[in-house]
């Protein structure tokens, strides 16, 4: 995982509650067995005029000028401003690396799902909970000003504006610890071999049913 | 100290407190299907990882696979591609998987129950966030991403933050024709897609306790749409007897061990909730959602919203543009909406008693000459096998339905089973968002009989009778 430190961008608004991962990426995109190329069809049927599949060439398809990513001051951005709800749904992966793909680092909200939530964080894309009435602010913000940035710090968890208001958000210390140096959860884990090895030995005997072996 | 089930099922799990509400848990159960798996073993192989634990893996092919003349495989290269790589993957790795030809394929969260590989007091994760099915055999079952599956197959184990504990208290009676299905979906216009986020919802009271397991399991499914990730439901002897001589279900001996263990998974009675709800389900009517979120939902009897009531500004503009999504009329009522296609299956509803359910309404009737396609999709090949047994296919043909094989079909539309745009379905799955059922598509949620209802009558109608 690339590790996020702090980060200095532009920011798109998308101005619409319960997002949910189908609008994000919808299944067709699913088939894939790889991890990347998902950029060119975050939020696809929103972005597009017509419905895609996988493997054609996007840059040839029509897009919807309305749709906020497609309009040229929002080019580039690396901070999406959302609204409350934002990721429900499927649990698919491929949300988060749609997003991540398309160039976002951060993600402001007043609330997620909760598995897009988890799913973000062990891409290095973040996922920041700010109160509702803030990210009203920040809407209005965006929208009065061209090429509007907030500055996000990883370590100090804070969120700052260009008017240097600062708003602090709350990011558990072991995540933290991983998205700063960009680790990798599994290894981590495995640092703990031998207390799931003593658990697993103690669940055979309170469970043994659990220790059928069917193949 | 009392306990709620959660709690209980929590702490039985807990391999290492990391602190912070933060747990290592260890996984009873992985189901792993052909959609969110592939980047995962792709990951292992490159970290040279093994899989920690291989007999608690099940997999099966279910979101690509076609539902007719599968023996001729997939046309789709990029959907054949996901299912040959999941077959490779377990292969490789000795992990034992229903593939598309084997009697027992289905999708994931039926076949899991219906093989008893889902058992009382399990932790169960899959790749797939309708894992809260699970819950209703008193397990902890949860959706998880693709990282997590990898984590899961190297570690045996997952690193969650504990949830809130929230319970769902149904008394009363449900009228005949009345569901699972239409209750859990009246709790989600109640409580909405966001009102469980950051718990996990027990499902009780005499209207839950004196459900079937598949009207359980339909209920518990839904629980992420109303924002949970797990949803579940004490054990009673209808779970027990439910289980009893499956084939991954203990025998013997080891059987009666298991029951009386089970016999405690259940809140203590002074166990304490963060959230709790009552209702009354006494006057609850068959539910149709009528928008692009399951919360958009009301009775049958009952006319679609107007934007203009809506409590505030984003509401309003949501419900606005649902409605235009939707091709729908504000205060237009429910059964003058009249669907094009009717899909009966999904994860939600596709299990024995389902169809038989839809199977009653529709028998000796004919399809309405409106409908232009009307699918069953038989949760599982066992499913499929006891409905033929029991005739209902039959039923089914006769009126003018299409008989398919097992998977998810419509529900998502990743195989050849869609909605072209702007057709309109009457579907017993679990998620009416945009473009779910295909590009365009428009989607109301039903029960499997209101579906079968509407089949036949060529638009919504109250089954009830009222």
């Amino acid at each position: 995982m690339e590790p996020l430190v702090k980060i200095d961008g532009l920011v798109a608004p998308m101005d619409r509650a319960n997002v949910d991962t189908d609008a994000i990426i919808p299944k067709q995109y699913l088939k894939s067995i790889k991890k990347s190329g998902f950029g060119p069809t975050l939020f696809d049927e929103l972005r597009y005029l017509d419905s895609g599949e996988p493997g054609q060439d996007h840059s040839l398809r029509p897009l919807n000028p309305d749709f906020v990513l497609n309009l040229p001051r929002y080019q580039g951005a690396q901070v999406l401003l959302a609204r409350e709800n934002f990721g429900c749904g499927s649990s698919r992966e491929h949300a988060p690396w749609a997003l991540r793909d398309f160039g976002f680092r951060v993600i402001v909200a007043p609330s997620f799902a909760d598995i897009f939530y988890n799913n973000s964080l062990k891409n290095g894309l973040l996922p920041i909970v700010l109160d509702a009435d803030e990210v009203d602010r920040l809407f209005e913000e965006v929208a009065l000003t061209d090429g509007y940035r907030l500055t996000v710090d990883v370590a100090a968890q804070t969120i700052t504006t260009p008017l240097n208001q600062s708003f602090s958000f709350n990011l558990d210390v072991f995540r933290k610890h991983c998205l700063l140096n960009g680790l990798d959860e599994i290894g981590t884990t495995l640092e703990h071999a031998e207390e799931i090895k003593a658990y697993e030995k103690q669940r055979m005997q309170d469970a043994p049913w659990l220790f059928q072996d069917f193949n | 100290m009392s306990q709620t089930l959660y709690d209980k099922l929590w702490q039985s799990h807990v391999v290492r407190d990391e602190g912070d509400g933060t747990a290592l848990l260890y996984i009873d159960r992985h189901l792993v299907h052909e959609v969110t798996s592939p980047q995962a073993f792709e990951g292992l192989r490159e970290a040279n990882r093994p899989v920690w634990r291989i007999a608690t893996n099940l997999a099966v092919a279910d979101h690509n696979v076609p539902t007719t003349n599968r023996e001729n495989g997939i046309e789709d290269p990029i959907s054949r591609l996901q299912v040959e790589t999941l077959d490779a993957n377990c292969a490789q790795y000795g992990i034992t998987e229903f593939d598309m030809m084997d009697s027992r394929q289905g999708i994931v969260h039926v076949i899991g129950p219906e093989q008893g590989a889902t058992l009382p007091g399990m932790t169960v994760v899959c790749g797939d966030s309708h894992t809260s099915t699970h819950g209703a055999l008193a397990t902890l079952a949860f959706g998880i991403g693709t990282s997590e599956v990898e984590h899961v197959l190297a570690t045996q184990c997952v690193l969650q933050q504990k949830a809130k504990n929230m319970r769902i208290n149904v008394i009363g009676e449900l009228a005949a024709g009345v569901t699972g299905k239409d209750l859990v979906l009246a709790i989600i216009g109640n409580i909405g897609t966001a009102g469980g986020t950051g718990c996990a919802i027990e499902f009780s009271g005499s209207v839950v306790r004196t459900m079937s397991m598949e009207q359980r399991m339909s209920m518990c499914n839904m629980a992420i749409e109303a924002g949970a990730r797990s949803g579940m439901v004490g054990v009673d002897d209808i779970t027990i007897d439910y289980l009893k001589g499956r084939p991954y279900a203990p025998h013997g001996d080891l059987w009666d061990k298991a029951v009386e263990n089970w016999r405690n998974l259940v809140s203590d009675e002074d166990s304490i909730f963060d959230k709790e709800i009552e209702m009354d389900a006494s006057d609850l009517e068959p539910q149709v959602t009528w928008g692009t979120s399951p919360e958009m939902v009301c009775s049958i009897s009952g006319t679609v919203p107007d934007p203009k009531n809506a409590e505030d500004a984003v509401k309003s503009e949501a419900w606005q543009r649902a409605l235009d999504y939707m091709g729908l009329e504000a205060n237009m009522l429910i059964s003058d909406i009249r669907p094009d296609k009717v899909f009966i299956g999904s994860c939600t509803n596709s299990r024995i008693e389902d169809l038989r359910a839809a199977a009653a309404v529709v028998e000796g009737k004919q399809v309405a000459g409106s409908i232009s396609q009307a699918l069953v999709v038989p949760g599982s090949g066992l499913v499929m096998r006891q409905a033929e047994s029991e005739g209902l296919d039959k039923i089914f043909l006769d009126a003018g339905f299409e008989w398919r094989e097992p998977g998810c079909s419509m529900c998502l539309a990743m195989n050849a089973d869609r909605l072209e745009p702007g057709e309109r379905c009457a579907s017993t799955s679990n998620r009416n968002f945009e473009g779910r059922q295909g590009y365009g598509g428009r989607t109301h949620l039903v029960s499997p009989a209101m579906a079968a209802a509407a089949a036949i009558a060529g638009h919504f109608t109250d089954i009830c009778g009222s």
